[in-house]
């Protein structure tokens, strides 16, 4: 459990310094995925322990974003101007992007598939 | 009653107070989201957020006092992300197979929130700095506050729509899905990463282990993809 915590962040820290040094677009922590995925690669799999460790950590993914959602109460002027604007633009715009890639996803996998099987 | 604002005034002054209240208000919201059958009004991360909006309100408390104890919690989120490589790995042939599927559709419904987002707060009226802070609101907070002040945005208001994006998606998106007959969860994982980033994937990972791989490479994909394009197309539009 120590050890595998320790070596999530180990990752972490690998992609934090590979962007400050590329100067990467990208954020350290999505870059440190990348860096233990190929090392996953390598490797052939993941150990025991650190498989745990991740699941339980993934499991409770949805508190960790709860501190930065209480930031709201420092836009709230913002939100009383121009409130109605921003909520049907993220409303809209958010349920037109889960059903575009949802549906596109379930098409172009049968039409794969399909070709696929004909072969 | 002066003893009690007393006692909560010497509490506030250490972390502890606020650290274990996030935890409370998440498994009180988690809680009832378990009891009501997963009824998506009541996701928790919303729940939580609202408990303790009202707690910081009554009590007077400044945000940065409350984060001085909640940052315990908001840190796990980078061992966390790392983390998303494993089920991305265990899935890694089934991502493999339905990879060019994967990619078209992740484009073009990544083209169709952004679109949507900026073409409706444009029609409504909205200001230029508001259309450039809601832009890139599809994509994971550290990538979108960066895209928001390279095209003139606000980024700490970007930061705020990209979670209200992410619990808009995660509430609403799995009963949207369900309407549309989209069963594989593949597709489900996808379209939650692709919108509504890591608070979707958070939620796609509830549905299975395919669903969350799925959601952790829309969402890195996606993040990637609106960094390198976003800032491009908006120089050459304004």
């Amino acid at each position: 459990m120590l050890w595998a915590l320790t070596a999530l962040l180990a990752f972490q820290l690998a992609g934090e310094a590979l962007v400050a040094w590329l100067q990467l677009p990208a954020p350290g922590p999505v870059v440190g995925m990348a860096l233990l995925f190929i090392a996953l690669i390598i490797r052939g799999g993941a150990p025991k322990a650190l498989a745990e460790t991740s699941r339980g950590l993934l499991n409770h993914l949805s508190l960790m974003f709860v501190p930065a959602g209480v930031g709201v109460t420092l836009h709230l002027t913002v939100l009383a101007d121009s409130g109605a604007v921003i909520g049907v633009a993220l409303l809209v715009s958010t349920l037109a992007a889960i059903a575009v890639t949802g549906l596109a996803m379930t098409w172009a996998m049968r039409l794969t598939k399909r070709k696929g099987s004909q072969e | 009653m002066s003893d009690f604002t007393e006692i909560w005034v010497y509490l506030s002054s250490s972390p502890l107070l606020h650290l274990t209240l996030t935890l409370i208000a998440y498994q009180i919201g988690d809680w009832a989201y378990k009891r009501s059958g997963g009824l998506a009004i009541l996701n928790p991360v919303l729940l939580a957020v609202a408990m303790l909006v009202a707690v910081l309100l009554i009590t007077d408390t400044d945000y940065g006092t409350y984060f001085e104890g909640a940052k315990f919690v908001h840190f796990l989120l980078g061992p966390a992300t790392v983390a998303l490589a494993i089920p991305l790995y265990n899935q890694l042939e089934q991502v493999k197979r339905s990879l060019p599927a994967l990619l078209s559709s992740l484009a073009l419904g990544s083209a169709t929130g952004t679109l949507a987002a900026v073409g409706i707060a444009w029609a409504l009226g909205a200001g230029p700095s508001v259309i450039a802070s809601i832009a890139p609101k599809s994509v994971t907070v550290a990538i979108a506050m960066g895209v928001s002040a390279e095209i003139g945005g606000l980024p700490s208001l970007t930061a705020m729509l990209v979670l209200l994006t992410g619990i808009t998606g995660a509430m609403l998106g799995p009963a949207l899905l369900h309407l549309l007959y989209v069963r594989d969860s593949r597709a489900k994982g996808l379209a939650l990463g692709a919108a509504s980033h890591g608070i979707g994937t958070a939620r796609a990972v509830q549905i299975d282990e395919t669903a969350g791989a799925f959601s952790g490479i829309a969402m890195g994909l996606n993040g990637l993809l609106t960094a390198a394009i976003l800032p491009l197309i908006w120089r050459w539009l304004f």
